[in-house]
């Protein structure tokens, strides 16, 4: 491939400079804040970020600060549409409030997880895949 | 470089990129990139309600290293002109 090739990381992502973004990481985590700078990386630095937490449909805040993203982790980055934000059916709760559910079904995932397992190597199945293995 | 090129030629249509963590997105490609990163605008999820963080959303940069599939109408794909293509790539490549 031509070493010449202009960068253009999708027609360049200036147009989103300064936008309110939502940055998804490879653990799962979604990232909120304002979109200041890039590289064809796809590192990116987010400024008054905070990590939002969802739980069905309601969601908490976790302040984070000035954010540097290094590309491998990156799934997506969403612009954040404000009016659709308005009209969005989610309610926000308290962090601890919020964390304890999360808590609570990581646990009863993690439970079911191994139930499963138990039942699927009797069955002559072997454990692997488990989520976030996907990448 | 090819795929590259095929892609482009997708430009404005109605795409559907599946990622590694099973989340499908619906869009029109705007543009792709040399590492196949892909923006889309005007997008939708399968099930809003298992991604919620995706509601608010419109348009999305996706990083070309997190797809695993891209689809497409089948309508959109000149498959003689890609074979072409494929075999002219191939030949340089020889030279």
């Amino acid at each position: 491939m031509d070493a010449l090739i202009p960068f253009t990381t999708s027609g360049s992502l200036v147009d989103l400079v300064d936008k309110k973004v939502m940055v998804i990481l490879r653990d799962g985590r979604k990232m909120i804040g304002v979109f200041r700078s890039y590289d064809q990386f796809a590192n990116f630095l987010l400024d008054s970020c905070v990590e939002r937490l969802h739980y069905k449909l309601e969601y908490a805040d976790k302040d984070i600060g000035v954010l540097l993203v290094r590309g491998e982790n990156v799934v997506a980055l969403g612009e954040i549409d404000l009016i659709a934000e308005d009209m969005v059916p989610l309610v926000e709760v308290g962090l601890k409030e919020i964390e304890e559910k999360i808590n609570a079904e990581t646990k009863r995932r993690e439970r079911d997880q191994i139930v499963r397992e138990k039942v699927l190597s009797t069955m002559g199945f072997v454990n692997e895949g488990r989520e976030g293995d996907a990448y | 470089m090819l795929i590259f090129s095929f892609f482009k030629t997708l430009t404005d249509q109605v795409i559907t990129v599946e990622l590694k963590n099973d989340l499908s997105i619906t869009g029109t490609l705007k543009s792709v990139d040399q590492f196949l990163n892909i923006r889309l605008d005007n997008i939708s999820v399968e099930d809003p309600e298992r991604h919620p963080h995706m509601m608010a959303v419109k348009n999305t940069f996706i990083r070309g290293s997190v797809v695993r599939y891209v689809r497409m109408s089948a309508k959109s794909v000149d498959t003689t002109l890609l074979e072409d293509a494929t075999r002219r790539e191939a030949k340089e490549g020889k030279k």
